[in-house]
């Protein structure tokens, strides 16, 4: 290929945490079972709430005193970066550092920390003197990627990208731009969220009304469920390793998708209100430039949390691009893991990556009585479909502040 | 305090900020820097925990005279003789 900037982008390995697995293939086992493992936290303040909380061996790549030093979006960060290095069969070691590139999606970063040390402080009437040495370092909006620089000795670029909950796809996109530019030969891209040990996140999106509340917190999340009231908090990391098509195959590496088109786009209109026509239009852009017609999907993975207005308006948005496609699947991997915020989107690919070679479609879970406003055809609803084939998954991720996100990823044919 | 209990107690916020702290070959007259891997960060670890368990505020100008258990002995020990 002569032009950089047409350079084939490939996905060659992922790391992950969510509430319900700590590596891609129990992930993809729990989402193709139903199983959640939403759980009830207390919240210092808050009390009581449905949240995804991770399991995951938290020393595996770093001494505990780095993470008690560290925050917890970037133990999680650490944690999915080493994963999706082995996952790609890559050795840091026989890497140039000063070419790999760490771009890592954040809904919000800093909330919890802050949080602590306001509390800490509480305890001492407030002096702030008693105000810790490790705020700053740990609230600096690159923290989690240069958490991962430092456990890598990663020397290249590594930056946040914020962009609520669309920041994770944000992320890819980014790795995939970097990549072509010429800025790095490989990424480590994707998004990580630590949400769940914030008070105020829980009390900000109860106060919007748009808190879940269920008796069995496995339930509490379930988008397109005419019985859904909100969103469930989750913490959650996923990384993935970006590279071009030529160097992976000249390592002869497993490809486990090529990213063929991507869009971005914002509403500018409500800070917290969605806008179908908006996605409608980001999605359209995705596909003029993966150079796809809509029935070209096989898979849709929705952004839907559960809100009322939220799926709906997602669900006008599908109707409008795909309304000439029957066979296109539709799914949600929220209504199984909760909302990982700045993970989601990439945490969510990740679940439905591994239908290039199942051919299922994993369901959405927790559908009692399906809103008639979110009935598409073709969306999966409580049991897994196998499709017969799915080459192209086209994967949602919207956000606060009018934010949209679309991206395709293809079944990799060289 | 006695100055053992100090060194005690020194020793406690270090395995505080790191569980895998050796403490077997710990020279009390050389630098705990060199000897333990703790870096300046850590060391303002050992200054804030001072602080909160017994109020203490240690001038920036001081710090050096941390730099050792024997020292840190020498430096607490009229600052906590009724503690």
């Amino acid at each position: 290929m002569n032009n950089p900037l047409d350079r084939r982008i490939v996905i060659t390995g992922v790391g992950l945490v969510s509430p319900n697995a700590d590596n891609p293939v129990e992930f993809r086992r729990k989402l193709l079972h139903g199983i959640s493992e939403i759980q009830e936290i207390d919240l210092r303040y808050f009390g009581k709430a449905a949240a995804g909380l991770c399991t995951f061996p938290e020393t595996k790549h770093r001494k505990n005193k780095e993470n008690k030093r560290g925050t917890r979006a970037g133990c999680i960060g650490v944690y999915c970066a080493h994963e999706a290095l082995v996952n790609a069969g890559i050795e840091i070691s026989s890497c140039d550092p000063a070419r790999i590139g760490v771009y890592i999606g954040l809904t919000e970063h800093g909330t919890v920390e802050t949080e602590n040390e306001v509390f800490n402080i509480s305890r001492y009437n407030y002096d702030t003197n008693y105000w810790t040495h490790h705020h700053n370092p740990r609230t600096v909006l690159n923290n989690p990627a240069g958490e991962i620089t430092m456990s890598l000795g990663i020397t290249g670029p590594h930056y946040s990208i914020g962009a609520a909950c669309a920041a994770g796809n944000a992320a890819l996109i980014q790795a995939a731009q970097m990549i072509r530019l010429g800025e790095v030969d490989m990424a480590l891209a994707g998004g990580v969220s630590e949400s769940v040990g914030s008070f105020g996140i829980f009390a900000s999106f109860k106060a919007q009304n748009a808190l879940a509340e269920a008796t069995d917190p496995r339930r509490a999340s379930r988008p397109f469920d005419l019985g859904r009231n909100g969103i469930v908090i989750s913490e959650g990391g996923c990384i993935y390793v970006i590279e071009s098509m030529d160097r992976a195959l000249a390592r002869n590496a497993r490809i486990l998708g090529e990213i063929v088109g991507y869009a971005m786009n914002s509403d500018a209109r409500d800070f917290v209100l969605p806008y179908g026509p908006r996605q409608a239009e980001c999605m359209r852009l995705a596909l003029r430039r993966a150079g796809l017609r809509p029935e070209d999907v096989d898979l849709i993975n929705t952004h839907a949390t559960g809100t009322r207005q939220g799926d709906i308006e997602e669900c006008k948005a599908i109707r409008e691009v795909f309304r000439d496609s029957a066979s296109t699947y539709v799914n949600n991997t929220k209504s199984n893991i909760g909302h990982a915020m700045g993970a989601a989107g990439v945490l969510e690919l990740a679940g439905n990556l591994p239908s290039f070679d199942d051919h299922l479609v994993h369901p959405t879970i927790n559908i009692d009585e399906l809103d008639p406003e979110c009935s598409l055809p073709n969306l999966v609803v409580n049991t897994p479909v196998d499709a017969g084939s799915i080459s192209v998954i086209l994967n949602n991720s919207f956000g606060m502040v009018g934010i949209n996100s679309a991206l395709i990823v293809k079944k990799f044919e060289p | 305090m006695t100055r053992e209990d100090i060194k005690t107690l020194i020793l406690e916020i270090i395995h505080d900020i790191d569980d895998e702290a050796d403490f077997d070959d710990l020279d009390p007259d050389k630098p705990l820097r060199d000897q333990l891997d703790l870096d300046s960060m850590d060391f303002l670890d050992i200054v804030m925990e001072l602080r909160k368990r017994h109020q203490l505020q240690i001038p920036e100008s001081d710090y050096p005279r941390l730099a050792t258990l024997n020292s840190c002995a020498d430096y607490l020990e009229p600052l906590l003789q009724d503690a």
